[in-house]
């Protein structure tokens, strides 16, 4: 077989096809849960009632979404240059301890809340920028190097959580002290769990979306994710744009942790991460790249999780179930996008 | 010093060197096999993963032994050619496939291991493989416990390591899997196909990553559990290329390693131990792996055509 490029691919193909990924992965958890012995239509039901069914599963939902919207986006400015940042997981993690440093008391109203925002985006930043000096300069493969600081990460963390930023009255459990409530993020509307991060990470959506359409570095990022020999040859800065872009996607991914443990947690403990960062990689494929786009699929993501959760301790289904979906919905994903340009000949 | 120095001559010391070398030694095999060929496999980590589970739910479910390690490397397989499939004749990103198929096969271990295990707490055991005892060699003062109280499946990785290496550089399919890895089209000019010499090699070389995971659970720790793989592949992809893409180098480079390891369980015991928190200790093998990539990045030995897709007619 050969792949032979698709001059025009008409709208049908360049929806159809997604549409079919997404179709795909439904046939797959059906399929799934009849392997489980349960049935298939119920357990699609109960998994989109326990996403959607009440106003409390919706709240739910939208606060699992909120990280997956902050490191989709991190995974999708990053991804768009070719840049293969894996360690938002690291960088996550860096934003959280940073919420915890200033927020137990370091600063105070009214200065606490942007301050540590902003110092936990530099924080995940410059832990970016160590995999893509090296990847610039030495020519060291970013993928490899960020995953292998996620595990650094993880057990630095839970150093800190053990030694200097464990909790005196943690009862033993290796967790932080809690934010003083000038550092909480507020519920957006009183009496609803739902916290300020969730609009922060659609207006950090909006403010890339702009970014990426409006504005030189966007057009640059895309340069370089296209053809960084072509972009060198334009007189592109390529290795700034990668810096540039590496500064963004760890700020952006360090804004999950923070938000988490502002908004949602109080604390920092070391399973505060379920592998958001992970997640996050889904999250921007399945939004073809698209910052717009990674709010809608962050939530969709987000509900497969929770619904999951609800479906299994009704259907006896492992939850696990939801990471199966969200795998075969990456790699059907792919599959699609390739197809919507090329189409398979024979010979 | 002293303790270091009592700890480097132990006998027990090099036992656990070879057998902490052993699970990556076949993962680093099965890395280089698919990069030598032009894939860059990334799905090594929930290949090990499966490995480890799929061997351990065999002989719990009343295989023998080398009956688990076949399943293993059967299911390994299965999910090279899942990668191969995306990777080579559609091309796709070797990074996001990659990482889509360890996403895909941990999480298919875990469903698994829920569905058939849905009750337990803690993970059954089974009779994990047994040191060899081997006439004389076995006997011998120092060296007997150093070298030659290992499991079978210790001998069978070093001895695939051999198998390896004199396949890559002794045979004409050897000839023909680094030629696809370096100039893919000079391969199809010789009338081979490329599309099949890479899938065969992504295919063997998952394989051998899945026994790698299953050495995990047969012949080290004796049952599954979720997070046993824990960063293992990622350091194999760094050993492969710390050896610089060849067999030799990336099994002393997982011997290197493998004592750095041991070391750092044992000075844990230590005063040292004492001062320094653990996880520094854990951290010590993502450490080294990170500056392994940085002294080997000025070599220029990365096989020309790795992650380079190929389509006929394309020149």
């Amino acid at each position: 077989m050969r792949l032979e490029p698709i001059a025009n691919p008409s709208a049908a193909r360049r929806l159809g096809l997604p549409a079919l990924a997404l179709v795909a992965t439904l046939g797959v958890a059906m399929a799934l849960a009849l392997v489980a012995g349960a049935n298939p239509f119920a357990v699609l039901g109960q998994i989109a009632t326990g996403a959607l069914g009440s106003k409390l599963a919706v709240l739910e939902t939208l606060n699992r979404a909120t990280p997956l919207i902050f490191t989709g986006l991190a995974v999708a400015v990053a991804f768009r240059a070719k840049l293969w940042n894996i360690g938002a997981e690291a960088q996550l993690y860096a934003g959280a301890i940073v919420a915890v440093v200033l927020g137990t008391g370091a600063l105070g109203s009214p200065l606490v809340l942007p301050v540590s925002a902003l110092a936990a985006m530099l924080a995940g930043a410059v832990l970016l920028l160590g995999p893509v000096l090296l990847k610039t300069r030495l020519g060291v493969d970013e993928v490899v190097t960020t995953l292998l600081l996620n595990f650094i990460m993880l057990l630095f963390v839970s150093y800190l959580l053990e030694g200097p930023m464990k909790d005196p009255l943690g009862m033993g459990w290796p967790k932080s002290p809690a934010l003083i409530p000038e550092a909480r993020l507020p519920r957006i509307v009183e009496g609803l769990r739902l916290h300020w991060g969730f609009a922060l990470a659609i207006l950090a959506a909006v403010i890339v979306w702009v970014i990426q359409t409006r504005t030189t570095l966007g057009f640059e990022i895309r340069a370089v994710g296209q053809n960084p020999e072509a972009a060198r040859f334009a007189g592109m800065p390529v290795n700034a744009v990668l810096v540039k872009t590496a500064l963004l996607s760890g700020g952006l991914a360090a804004l999950a942790g923070w938000s988490e443990v502002a908004g949602l947690k109080g604390h920092l403990s070391s399973d505060l991460s379920p592998g958001f960062g992970y997640t996050g990689i889904i999250v921007a494929m399945l939004a073809l790249l698209h910052p717009l786009g990674v709010v809608v699929t962050a939530i969709f993501v987000a509900g497969i999780f929770v619904g999951s959760g609800a479906m299994s301790r009704a259907a006896g289904v492992p939850t696990y179930i939801a990471d199966m979906l969200m795998a075969t919905a990456l790699l059907f994903m792919v599959l699609a996008i390739l197809l919507t340009r090329v189409r398979v000949v024979r010979g | 010093m002293s303790e270091i120095v009592d700890i480097l001559i132990s006998a027990s010391f090099w036992a656990a060197v070879i057998r902490i070398a052993s699970p990556l030694i076949l993962a680093t095999m099965g890395e280089l096999i698919c990069e030598r060929a032009g894939v860059l496999n990334l799905g090594i980590e929930g290949i090990m993963v499966i490995g480890a589970f799929t061997g351990w739910m065999a002989v719990y479910q009343g295989m023998p032994l080398w009956g688990g390690v076949a399943v293993a490397m059967a299911a390994g397989m299965l999910f090279g050619l899942l990668h191969s499939t995306l990777t080579v004749p559609f091309g796709l990103s070797q990074h996001v496939v990659g990482l889509g198929v360890t996403l895909f096969a941990t999480a298919s271990a875990s469903f698994a291991y829920r569905l058939m295990l849905p009750e337990v707490t803690s993970p059954p055991k089974i009779e994990p493989f047994q040191p060899l005892d081997i006439p004389v060699l076995s006997d011998l003062p120092w060296l007997g416990e150093a070298l030659f109280s290992q499991t079978a499946l210790t001998w069978a990785a070093f001895a695939v390591a051999g198998l390896v290496a004199f396949t890559l550089y002794r045979t004409p399919l050897g000839l023909a899997v680094r030629a696809v890895g370096e100039n893919p089209a000079a391969v199809e000019a010789q009338g081979l196909s490329v599309t099949g010499l890479r899938i065969g090699a992504v295919m063997v070389g998952s394989g051998l990553m899945a026994v790698g995971g299953a050495f995990l659970t047969l012949s080290a720790f004796s049952s599954f559990f979720f997070e046993m793989v824990n960063g293992r592949g990622w350091i194999c992809v760094a050993l492969v290329v710390f050896g610089a893409w060849k067999p030799g180098k990336a099994v002393l480079g997982a011997i290197l390693f493998a004592a750095f390891d041991a070391l750092q369980i044992r000075l844990q015991q230590t005063e040292l131990g004492a001062v320094l928190p653990y996880q520094l200790f854990l951290a010590l093998p993502f450490i080294l792996s990170i500056l392994a990539l940085i002294l080997m990045s000025r070599r220029a030995e990365v096989p020309a055509a790795l992650m380079v897709p190929y389509n006929k007619g394309e020149r």
